[in-house]
């Protein structure tokens, strides 16, 4: 309905239901049935309590089931108003998440009791939404509004990096979008800093929408704040960038754990990956690739029998590995002042860092070798940081989330356990590194690492398998899968997780006209509400700096 | 001798607690089926709803013959037999669905039935508002198994709604009751709404 939402506004009144089915209300004759959608946002006011529920499924009760076999005769529009409602009504299921005590001024609990028989309920009002989610500030980022209201939805930002999270959906969706947006969120909250493996180079700089237009990326936006890596210089320069950074790696970086990582996309056998290892033990440690890709003839035989590795599997290996050669951004030696310490350098300088691949990024081979080559660097500096700072919070590394698309060639069941994605999904958090994935396929995610995403945020799905990954271990599962199911197609996603109380679908915050990123860009409000801790991580939240880049991009404000 | 105000109609002739017998001063001048009517004053009087209008003879025994044979109208007929109106009786059939105690009125049965002899009276439509102010009576009278019950609840409803400020309204609330207690009976309900549909 689009109805003001400043008050609650009633639905009708709880006649049935149970904790783990959901409650059964009623709907007042009153409300038009049709605007009653799945996924609203209702509050349940109970004797003790006030609960916080969705509405999971709207039905059609009938009185007597006479009238579905004599129907009263509706052609009389009395007739039709008189029976609709009243002999055959409109009933709700919801599925209660939070309960606030009446009395007290606590912050809601999760609703572990069902409210007394004939309860009302109503539409959430402007002020319920702001208690359940909180109201944005340093902290709380505005991810969208509910459906039909014009309230805003926030992410505490904090808990999000907390834990690794999931955008998730179809092609199409809006995972992008939302995506920009996260990022935006954790560069102004200031709760974390960013690393994004950009593989078709839409985060750092301008994108573009489904109907072409170009949006911005984050280097537009806070200047001073993102560094920009590129893969692909010309690429970038073409797109009016200008990088901070060139990357190169060197063929004597590459360890045998990379080519683990590939052992998919580089279709090798599990015997063909582990000779990796054997060859870096018996070239010196950092030459053993390019020492290999040298060997040929002869020496290829005895290279074999010295390793004791079939020959043939080995062969497969090189040829497999020659196509790294093909990639340009991979150089013989390593460049004194390299990638990972450039990259290392940045992040730890406070800026949030997109590496663009340009042309690479249909290249899956060079997407994932580079995201794993760079992220085991950053992960065994964060746990080093982190081991010798124990017992004194302040010499904790910032928090770090690492953004990777196509997150299931990463975290598919064959390789999580190898990869060093898998790793951080499952323990990184005390190591204040998390991760951000994307992607449309999650269903073909490692079910271990799925359970450990604190946070999802996921748009339409449609296949069964995925649906029921992104819902695992959910509580109300069954009817979170009618709202996900029935989302639309785009600009709207279901929250759910750590980072919120509870589920709630929004339909996403706009991005992409000027007045987006004005406000996307102004300086967070730093007054905070009493109640609200402040960020970990204040040196971010330096109104000025900010102020200068929203100058820098807009001018002076109007008016 | 006093004479009768004009809402005064009938007399109570039989009572019990749920059903009246009145008869009417007039031969013929019968309220509307489905009226509301007050039996006793304002203040402490049972109110009932028409179901059944009846004219006969005043002696059972004696019954009514043809008379008109060389009558061109009917009014000829009464004019040339003036002791007919004597002999012949207009009853009317009483529901009983409230009463008014100290002048509030109550939506359900009496404690005691109007003596005999109580003066019946039709209601104006304030008092016809008043009393249809609440449809807790509606069971009262579709509990009546006559086939004019659901008539005379059209009829009553009818009449009853240009006296409310929103008339579209109350029949709706109305409906919406009858809905509820007919929601066994989708048939009768139905026929019902037919009849005070707008």
């Amino acid at each position: 309905m689009t109805t003001p939402f400043t008050q609650r506004q009633p639905l009708g009144m709880v006649v049935g239901g149970s904790v783990e089915r959901g409650l059964q209300v009623r709907l007042e004759p009153e409300i038009p049935l049709e605007s009653i959608k799945v996924g609203a946002f209702v509050v349940v006011q109970g004797t003790q309590l006030t609960y916080f529920g969705v509405v999971t499924d709207v039905s059609l009760e009938a009185v007597d089931p006479r009238y579905r076999s004599s129907p009263p005769d509706v052609s009389n529009p009395f007739i039709a108003q008189v029976v609709t409602g009243a002999g055959v009504y409109g009933s709700l299921q919801v599925t209660p998440m939070l309960a606030l005590a009446v009395a007290g001024q606590d912050q809601p609990q999760p609703a572990k009791s069902v409210p007394a028989p004939f309860s009302r309920v109503s539409t959430a009002s402007e002020r319920d939404v702001q208690l359940v989610f909180g109201k944005e500030d340093a902290r709380h980022f505005v991810i969208g509004t509910p459906l039909d209201m014009e309230t805003e939805v926030c992410l505490d930002m904090e808990k999000l990096v907390q834990r690794s999270s999931g955008i998730f959906g179809k092609s199409g969706t809006g995972k992008t979008f939302l995506t920009r947006l996260l990022l935006i969120g954790i560069l102004q909250s200031g709760a974390a800093t960013n690393l994004v493996f950009d593989m078709h180079s839409e985060y750092g700089w301008a994108g573009y929408r489904e109907d072409g237009a170009s949006v911005k990326g984050l280097k537009q936006l806070f200047p001073s704040q993102v560094a920009v890596f590129t893969l692909d210089e010309a690429s970038s320069r073409r797109r009016g960038l200008s990088p901070d950074f060139v990357v190169n790696i060197g063929f004597d970086e590459i360890e045998p754990e990379d080519i683990q990582a590939l052992r998919e996309t580089l279709n090798l056998s599990d015997v063909a990956a582990d000779a990796a290892h054997s060859l870096e033990r018996h070239f010196s440690q950092r030459h053993w690739l390019q020492k290999f890709l040298d060997v040929t003839g002869d020496d290829f035989s005895t290279l074999a029998d010295t390793i004791n590795v079939n020959e043939s599997a080995l062969s497969t290996l090189q040829r497999r590995l020659q196509r790294l050669q093909r990639l340009d951004f991979i150089v013989e030696k390593a460049p004194a002042k390299g990638t990972v310490v450039q990259l290392l350098d940045y992040l730890d300088r406070g800026y949030h860092v997109v590496l663009e691949f340009g042309r690479y990024g249909d290249d899956l081979t060079a997407y994932i070798l580079l995201a794993n080559l760079l992220t085991r660097r950053i992960h065994q500096r964060y746990r080093e940081r982190k081991e010798a700072a124990i017992g004194d919070r302040s010499q904790e590394p910032k928090p770090l989330v690492i953004t990777i698309e196509e997150a299931h060639k990463f975290l598919n069941p064959q390789v999580a356990s190898q990869t060093i994605f898998g790793a951080i999904a499952r323990e990184m958090r005390k190591y204040n590194v998390t991760l951000l994935v994307i992607d449309q396929r999650p269903g073909a995610i490692d079910t271990e690492v799925m359970s450990q995403v604190g946070t999802k945020i996921t748009c339409l799905l449609d296949d069964e398998r995925d649906v029921e990954a992104v819902l695992a271990g959910v509580s109300g599962r069954r009817e979170l899968r009618n709202v996900l199911a029935r989302l639309e197609s785009q600009q709207q996603a279901l929250v759910f997780g750590h980072a919120v109380p509870m589920p709630v679908v929004v339909r996403t915050r706009e991005y992409g006209s000027e007045a987006s990123y004005r406000r996307l860009a102004a300086p967070l409000i730093l007054s905070q509400s009493k109640d609200m801790p402040a960020p970990a991580h204040p040196e971010l939240a330096e109104g000025a700096r900010r102020q200068r880049d929203v100058d820098a991009l807009f001018g002076d404000p109007p008016g | 001798m006093t004479t009768t105000t004009p809402d005064r109609i009938a007399e109570v002739i039989e009572a019990s607690t749920t059903r009246l017998v009145a008869q009417c001063y007039r031969l013929y001048e019968a309220p509307p089926l489905g009226a509301l009517v007050r039996a006793g004053p304002h203040e402490d009087g049972v109110y009932g709803v028409l179901t059944g209008i009846a004219t006969q003879g005043l002696d059972p025994g004696r019954k009514s013959i043809a008379r008109g044979v060389k009558a061109d109208t009917e009014e000829q007929v009464y004019d040339e037999h003036p002791q007919l109106a004597r002999l012949l009786r207009t009853t009317l059939d009483v529901v009983t669905v409230g009463h008014t105690n100290s002048g509030s009125i109550f939506q359900h049965l009496p404690p005691y039935p109007p003596r005999i002899h109580a003066f019946l009276y039709t209601c104006p439509p304030e008092e016809v508002q008043a009393f249809t102010a609440s449809f807790d009576f509606l069971p009262l009278l579709l509990a009546v198994p006559s086939p004019a019950t659901d008539e005379a609840v059209a009829s009553l409803l009818r009449t009853a709604a240009p006296a409310h400020p929103d008339a579209p309204a109350f029949l709706l609330a109305a409906g919406r009751e009858l809905a509820r207690l007919l929601g066994g009976n989708p048939p009768r309900l139905n026929t019902l709404l037919r009849r005070i549909a707008p």
